[in-house]
């Protein structure tokens, strides 16, 4: 989720976070995780079809952002 | 017998569960989850619904409500405790039994009546189904796909800890007649001391010839009997 858009589920999680005693929560975004096998051993090639499949699928870049790491 | 209903935000089954409890004369406080202590109460239920909106995982952030702690006290002290639906995902969540619910394995939310089959009926929640074991109630979920490890599977079938498993009309158990790909077709399940029962389907739906149907009726009996 991007920083300005409102993200409850993250908002619900800090809450109850602080209320189980946990007192330097600032705050909590949730977000997803995608683990992507490819076959595909030159990394600029692979990170290249990962950025367009995040694009074109796994996010909604209105209110979403991503990131990607490759090993 | 003196019963408390908890509500969270989101429970919306538990004005359900005081209509049946009314029905059996079992007296009932409704209390809300920021309460710290429960009232005197022999039975605490966890009604069905939506807590929290199933935010992170269904029954979660629920499961860390400041009454809880009480809940968790009345357990150890051998008190009884009910968890339909979500109240059942609560327990879990809470630590109160074992294993996961996951999404339905078709991925649907299923509302349907569904056959089943008593497997312990020497419980304060079943005693009264030795009379009919195969019995017939609603479902009406989403994540109701029962997932544990072989350990936790052997232990809930070798110590007769599983409560209701889906069937069909005959008492079949098997893929066919399992609507949610719950490992072993488990619909309930008790702890070890057999003091809390959690389950999917919703006994309190079914408590009305007008509604379809008695054999809910058949678990507030019980528990009325069992006092």
């Amino acid at each position: 989720m991007k920083k300005e858009v409102l993200d409850p589920q993250g908002k619900v999680v800090s809450q109850t976070l602080k209320n189980m005693g946990y007192k330097n929560i600032i705050n909590v975004r949730q977000g997803k995780y995608f683990q992507i096998e490819l076959n595909e051993t030159n990394k600029e090639k692979a990170k290249k079809i990962v950025e367009e499949i995040s694009k074109k699928l796994l996010t909604n870049i209105v209110i979403e952002d991503y990131t990607i790491n490759l090993e | 017998m003196k019963s408390s209903i908890i509500v969270f935000p989101g429970s919306n089954c538990d004005r359900d569960v005081a209509v049946a409890l009314e029905k059996f004369q079992i007296s009932h406080q409704m209390v809300w989850h920021n309460e710290t202590s429960l009232p005197k109460t022999d039975l605490v239920i966890l009604p069905g619904g939506f807590s929290y909106g199933d935010y992170l995982r269904t029954g979660c952030i629920a499961s860390k409500s400041p009454i809880i702690e009480d809940i968790i006290k009345h357990a150890k002290k051998g008190g009884l405790i009910l968890g339909i639906c979500n109240g059942f995902q609560i327990l879990i969540e809470a630590d109160l039994l074992p294993g996961v619910l996951l999404r339905n394995k078709k991925l649907r939310f299923l509302s349907k009546n569904v056959f089943l089959k008593v497997i312990n009926v020497e419980n304060h929640f079943c005693i009264n189904f030795n009379k009919k074991n195969i019995i017939e109630l609603p479902i009406a979920h989403n994540e109701g796909n029962y997932f544990a490890d072989n350990k936790i599977l052997q232990n809930l079938e070798d110590n007769n800890l599983i409560a209701f498993k889906y069937c069909d009309e005959k008492g079949n158990i098997n893929k066919d007649s399992n609507p949610n790909g719950s490992s072993n077709n488990i619909a309930g399940i008790l702890n070890s001391n057999k003091n809390i029962l959690g389950m999917m389907p919703h006994p309190e739906r079914l408590i009305d010839p007008l509604l379809s149907g008695e054999d809910g009726s058949m678990m507030f009996e019980s528990l009325l009997k069992s006092q």
